[in-house]
């Protein structure tokens, strides 16, 4: 299975080859990563300053890449949200095709804290495993150390593993 | 609760809301429906059953607020959250009035949804168990612990019937081992008081001073050692029961403060001024000779008086042989279980030894000949080489005839075995010369 990670207006900082290495030893599968152009502009809500995650999925799920990845994480530094929630870290298709992830509130330096891009690299490889894993089926998990327990808080993704648990490893 | 067992109804106009919302708690595994009105809502509810429900306070047709009442009329069960834009907060605190369990305003923060949603499953875990503690309970309430057909039990059981429902103070006497405690839970468990604590207190093995801070708690520092504030034995017992066992070995001075919390159903904590109420339906228990105990004013009399409102007499198991195969019956098929061996039955010779003895220790000593010969028989039953040594040729034993040779038999037994098989001692105490004693063992077959 191939997974393609889309990069739209990422954060340069990031180490690209050792994120796609990681992602691909822990899931097993080929992953890739490809500079990427949205029409995020569709997505922006002037109201709150934020982009909808939801719609941006249906713009992934419409870009070229979908030809040849059978899964599309699309990574982007924007600040996300569902229209009923006030933000979210990502949003992924439960049993889907894709799923995006937001580096946005991953940034020490969002909560006044000295910038860390080595944390940040950690946080966004939990963030995509965690948004690929339901992508491939599973849902949240109460095993605080696996990738799949519920996040809310930054601290909670720095709390967790990145790898799955043995039952969630099971389900996939 | 697995969270997919867990039901959760989104009841909103808008699309977007419900979709987005049905999407996140799928991601946490629960079982979610929407209903895009609160027409469709009820129409949901009337046909499956749901622990949660978001429900939108402003929609066209029916409100939120009513939504509300109508959903609570089908499903009292049924935790209602209101979905408010924070212009709506004041319709949302009425919701909270009309029982809704909280309100959220759009747009909500994760963890705050997060949070709210675990509240609730941990709230309906709660009640989920609390439910099947009050069944587990309500099935404790019948007499089967008490075993027996014998007249005199069946009197107990009558008592135990006539006062169980009452508040009334009872006074359980009877020998040790009859079965006092037992007696007391099985008052408490057919009470209105059974979804509350029975709380026993054995007067006889703490002094004075502990009795006191057990019973009434104790504040930080009231006396050395006291690094916290205690609970005592009365205000555990708060709505139930509070049984003292051996209350005729309490002090006076403990006496005089019984009697005044028994009065009053107040007492202060140890180090505190403060007056605190207690409701407690008290049952005691006694071995010892109360009245006596009160002619030689070592019991008050005002306290007897106080206690002694109802008293259930426990007949000593010799007084009630009838009950004898019952109980073996019950306690090995009780012990079968706990030790997972397969001894069903007694042999007819140990049940006549069992049922002959006098059982100074009553059911208790009877219950551990039992556990005894469970631990040393063999499948299928229990022979008379298994019961403890002393109650198989014990003087407790009547003789099987009045010969002679019979009472002379069980004599040297009782001799023999009150020195340990020690030739010499036993020939002392017997007078006879150690060669006619070894001369009887043999003639009697006793080794």
């Amino acid at each position: 299975m191939d997974i393609a990670i889309l990069g739209f207006r990422f954060y340069k900082g990031l180490n690209i080859k050792s994120l796609c290495e990681n992602a691909s030893s822990i899931f097993s599968l080929n992953v890739s990563f490809t500079n990427g152009v949205l029409d995020v502009g569709l997505a922006y809500d002037s109201i709150r300053g934020q982009y909808n995650s939801t719609l941006l999925l249906n713009l992934l799920k419409q870009s070229k890449i979908k030809s040849y990845a059978s899964k599309i994480i699309g990574l982007t530094d924007l600040d996300l949200f569902v229209p009923i929630l006030t933000y979210v870290f990502g949003e992924a298709e439960l049993n889907g095709q894709a799923a995006v992830v937001s580096s946005h509130r991953l940034h020490n330096e969002f909560y006044g804290l000295p910038k860390d891009d080595s944390l940040l690299q950690n946080r966004i490889l939990k963030e995509i495993m965690h948004e690929l894993g339901h992508t491939l089926g599973l849902i949240h998990c109460s095993d605080n150390k696996c990738v799949m327990h519920s996040s809310t808080y930054v601290e909670d993704i720095d709390l967790k593993d990145n790898s799955l648990c043995e039952s969630c490893k099971k389900l996939i | 609760m697995e969270n997919i067992n867990f039901g959760i109804l989104i009841v909103d106009d808008e699309k977007i809301v419900r979709e987005s919302l049905q999407k996140w708690f799928k991601e946490d595994g629960y079982t979610v429906d929407v209903a895009e009105s609160a027409a469709e809502a009820l129409k949901k509810l009337q046909i499956k059953s749901y622990d949660l429900a978001f429900v939108d306070i402003k929609m066209p047709g029916m409100d939120g607020l009513e939504l509300q009442r109508r959903l609570k009329e089908i499903d009292k069960s049924l935790t209602v959250v209101i979905i408010t834009a924070f212009a709506s907060v004041e319709s949302a605190v009425q919701a909270l009035k009309e029982g809704a369990y909280d309100y959220v305003t759009k747009p909500i923060a994760p963890d705050e949804l997060s949070h709210l949603v675990s509240n609730v499953v941990n709230q309906k875990k709660i009640l989920q168990e609390n439910i099947q503690l009050r069944q587990k309970i309500d099935e404790r309430t019948q007499y089967d612990e008490i075993i027996g057909e014998s007249q005199q039990i069946k009197k107990v059981f009558e008592l135990i019937t006539s006062v169980a429902k009452t508040d009334t103070t009872v006074l359980i006497r009877g020998e040790s081992g009859t079965g006092k405690e037992l007696v007391a839970r099985v008052i408490h468990a057919n009470s209105s008081r059974k979804y509350f604590p029975i709380i026993p207190v054995n007067c006889g093995a703490l002094n004075d001073n502990l009795l006191e801070s057990e019973l009434f708690g104790h504040e930080k520092g009231a006396f050395t050692g006291a690094q916290y504030r205690r609970k005592g034995k009365f205000e555990m017992a708060d709505g139930g029961t509070i049984f003292f066992d051996e209350i005729g070995n309490v002090s006076n001075q403990l006496q005089v403060d019984l009697l005044r919390v028994l009065e009053t159903r107040q007492f202060i904590r140890l180090g505190s001024e403060q007056l605190i109420n207690v409701d407690v339906r008290v049952i005691c228990a006694t071995n010892r000779d109360l009245e006596l105990a009160v002619r030689e004013r070592k019991f008050r009399e005002d306290l007897y008086y106080r206690l002694n409102v109802f008293t259930i007499f426990l007949p000593p198991l010799r007084e009630r042989r009838t009950d004898i195969p019952l109980l073996v019956q019950h306690f090995i098929q009780k012990f079968s279980r706990i030790m997972n061996k397969p001894i069903a039955q007694i042999d007819p010779d140990a049940m006549d030894v069992l049922v002959r003895y006098d059982w100074p220790g009553n059911i208790r000593e009877l219950a551990n000949a039992i556990e005894r010969a469970m631990v040393v028989g063999k499948p299928p039953a229990i022979k008379k080489e298994d019961l403890p040594f002393q109650i198989s040729v014990s003087n407790g034993i009547k003789p099987s005839s009045d010969s002679l040779e019979e009472i002379e038999r069980l004599h040297i037994l009782k001799v023999l075995n009150q020195c340990n098989w020690n030739i010499s001692k036993a020939a002392g105490v017997l007078d006879i010369d150690r060669a006619t004693l070894y001369n009887k063992i043999s003639r009697y077959k006793l080794r």
